[in-house]
């Protein structure tokens, strides 16, 4: 764990994070265990759906999984899945805000509860009216540079393009668009689902994502907090790397000794 | 208009239930090695060959289900509206010729039901009502989904089929989901099993949550009541609706329930019972073949059964369940009556007082007998025990209209 304080901080909408390793909070065993998760994660954001939480502010013990996460030691990042559209993520997120969690939203608005992949059309609509009501706004979109580029042109202050759908395990499927999205972007790009090895959100911070989004390999782990510690230290790992510059990969071999090395 | 009736008729089922007979230990290897399964290899998982191999299909099963929905369990509550009917169905205890004692709950008796069923921690509730268009209408149904539509963060249904009109009206009042179990998907059982009243419309029935979902229901329920025929090719049509749905109503959270006649009024005997072993078997196989599909264990099953069956595949469950309208508190017990031949028909004080379960709970009949009577927090207590979260919440009203 001791990168950690060497790796460069990131901001988004002018706050500063030192961990890199977002978490969710869906599908633990009991909320304890997601509490012990998120400790041994050094998360510093973890995002919450709103679905599952107290929105009349009665401190519902039948909805209580906000009480199991530590408002000063994290901020929480609200989400909206299960809207359906822009107007259902909309009032989600006014509605959470009335509830007194932060204004930041992470819009998801997946309308195939299968494959939970997003709706481009609903999520940048959403995003245009939300940013103008002072949210910070972080939507989560298929890994489509266009996309991208259009919902920071509408103020999004991240992307968080899926590495593969939501659950599935299957690192990054989307490798060659989430190039292309981190060579154009001009706010930090996270990414978000699908990462199920520790070796998957490594990769994607060694390619220069900002952060990593990661809920189901760490909520479903016979272990989650030894799962959430081995995240935590691929992450920094993969940062560490990203920072001290990695080296090319190339069609054949080189010697580290080169034969003209004697001419320079 | 396509709709699933034309499909159902062109599948092969002589094919499938052939094969769900009689696959051999290889096919079903081969079937149980697959990412995605096709009809085909559903039957070769429903197979004795498969029922043999169970426990390696019960590890499969799990995996999958806590990929997918991790390790939580949602739990809900039916709350009964009315146990009037006017259809004859052989298996069910409403079954309009059954002597039974009938209540319709109005407004102030519906309030106190949902108030009982949050205190006990249900922020999910279904609404069953008989099919009754005089006792319950369109109009009154949407009255009471409306009255808890605040109290409750998700409003289910599961009442006799309504056109496209109606459903939509009662989406507007704050209904998301709507169940309705074909009950048998075998034409001839069905058949045989409704002798009166418009429930004996097959192919209406089959259409009901395609008609449900056009009109706004965002979560759709089906089944097959096993027990009434083959439960290998219930099975497969349960299967083949579901992967129906899934394509044409895309937005649609899809549920598949899996119960099992129980004893009811009129003492009907089961032609073709399912046994506990096969259960466990159906559920892992609709699992595989369904990865995301909510698969739903109610109270009809005993605790025994339920608790070994939250590891395999189950993701939602009913708990503490009543059949009977009141049965929670007891509300509309002074107005039971009989409804012989659709005339309501007093039930004097004293033999109310003979038929009555006790000083609190309902006396009006019940659908059929629950055989897991743990409370809802002693059901919660369990799942926790066994290293998995009762989810009570899991949607909110401000995703309803």
């Amino acid at each position: 764990m001791f990168m950690s304080v060497r790796n460069q901080p990131w901001r988004v909408a002018g706050r500063e994070f030192q961990s890199r390793l977002i978490l969710g909070t869906g599908k633990f065993a009991s909320p304890e265990s997601m509490r012990e998760a998120l400790l041994a994660s050094g998360a510093e954001l973890v995002t919450v759906a709103l679905r599952r939480a107290d929105l009349s502010g009665s401190r519902d013990p039948f909805a209580n999984i906000l009480e199991f996460i530590d408002a000063q030691r994290y901020l929480i990042l609200p989400n909206t899945s299960g809207a359906l559209n822009a107007a259902e993520a909309v009032r989600l997120a006014r509605l959470a805000a009335a509830a007194g969690l932060p204004k930041w939203i992470k819009l998801e608005i997946h309308p195939d509860p299968r494959y939970l992949l997003p709706d481009p059309i609903e999520t940048l609509a959403a995003t245009q009216t939300l940013v103008q009501e002072g949210f910070v706004v972080l939507p989560y979109i298929n890994a489509d540079p266009v996309l991208a580029k259009r919902l920071q042109e509408a103020g999004a202050a991240t992307v968080m393009p899926l590495g593969s759908p939501i659950g599935s395990n299957r690192g990054l499927q989307t490798r060659d668009q989430l190039h292309i999205i981190l060579e154009q972007a001009t706010v930090p790009v996270v990414v978000d689902a699908g990462l199920g090895a520790p070796s998957h959100a490594a990769e994607a911070v060694e390619m220069g994502a900002a952060a990593v989004l990661v809920n189901t390999a760490i909520a479903v782990a016979r272990d989650p907090v030894r799962m959430a510690e081995a995240f935590r230290a691929a992450v920094e790992a993969g940062r560490a790397a990203y920072e001290s510059g990695l080296p090319e990969p190339q069609g054949m071999a080189s010697p580290t000794s080169p034969l003209t090395g004697f001419l320079d | 208009m396509v709709s699933f009736v034309d499909e159902f008729r062109q599948l092969p089922w002589r094919s499938l239930g052939e094969r769900a007979r009689t696959a051999s230990t290889a096919a079903v290897r081969a079937s149980l090695g697959r990412g995605t399964l096709d009809l085909t290899d559903l039957a070769h998982l429903l197979s004795p060959a498969a029922g043999d191999g169970l426990e390696a299909l019960g590890r499969r099963s799990q995996a999958l289900t806590r990929q997918r929905f991790g390790k939580v369990i949602r739990l809900f509550a039916p709350l009964y509206l009315s146990n009037e009917c006017i259809n004859n169905c052989r298996y069910c205890g409403f079954s309009r010729d059954n002597p039974i004692l009938r209540v319709t709950l109005e407004r102030a008796d519906v309030v106190r039901e949902g108030r009982a069923l949050r205190a006990q921690g249900f922020r999910h509730v279904l609404l069953v009502a008989g099919e009754h268009p005089k006792f319950v209408s369109q109009g009154y149904l949407a009255e009471c989904v409306g009255l808890l539509h605040g109290e409750f963060s998700s409003v289910a249904l599961e009442v006799g089929p309504l056109d496209a009109d109606d459903y939509r009206r009662l989406v507007m009042a704050g209904a998301d989901g709507l169940v309705v179990y074909q009950e048998t998907y075998d034409r001839d059982v069905y058949g045989a099993m409704h002798t009166a009243g418009p429930k004996r419309n097959f192919d209406g029935r089959l259409e009901t949550p395609e008609r449900a979902y056009a009109a706004g229901f965002r979560r759709l329920g089906i089944g097959a009541l096993y027990g009434l025929a083959d439960w290998r090719s219930e099975a497969i049509a349960v299967a083949a609706h579901a992967a129906y749905l899934l394509r044409h109503c895309w937005k649609a959270a899809l549920t598949v329930s899996v119960p099992r006649l129980r004893p009811c009024a009129g003492e009907f005997a089961p032609p073709a019972p399912l046994g506990d072993r096969e259960l466990v078997q159906l559920v892992c196989a609709l699992r595989l073949f369904l990865p995301d599909v909510g698969l739903v264990l109610s109270t009809r099953e005993p605790a025994r059964l339920r608790d070994g069956m939250i590891p395999l595949g189950i993701t939602l469950m009913s708990a503490g369940s009543h059949t009977e309208p009141g049965g929670y508190t007891g509300a509309g017990r002074e107005r039971v009556h009989r409804t012989p031949r659709g005339r309501t028909v007093p039930v004097t004080a004293s033999a109310r007082e003979w038929v009555s379960g006790g000083e609190r709970g309902g006396i009006a009949t019940g659908q059929f007998q629950i055989a897991d009577e743990r409370s809802a927090a002693e059901v919660g207590a369990l799942i926790r025990r066994l290293g998995y979260e009762p989810v009570w919440k899991d949607w909110d009203a401000a995703l309803t209209a």
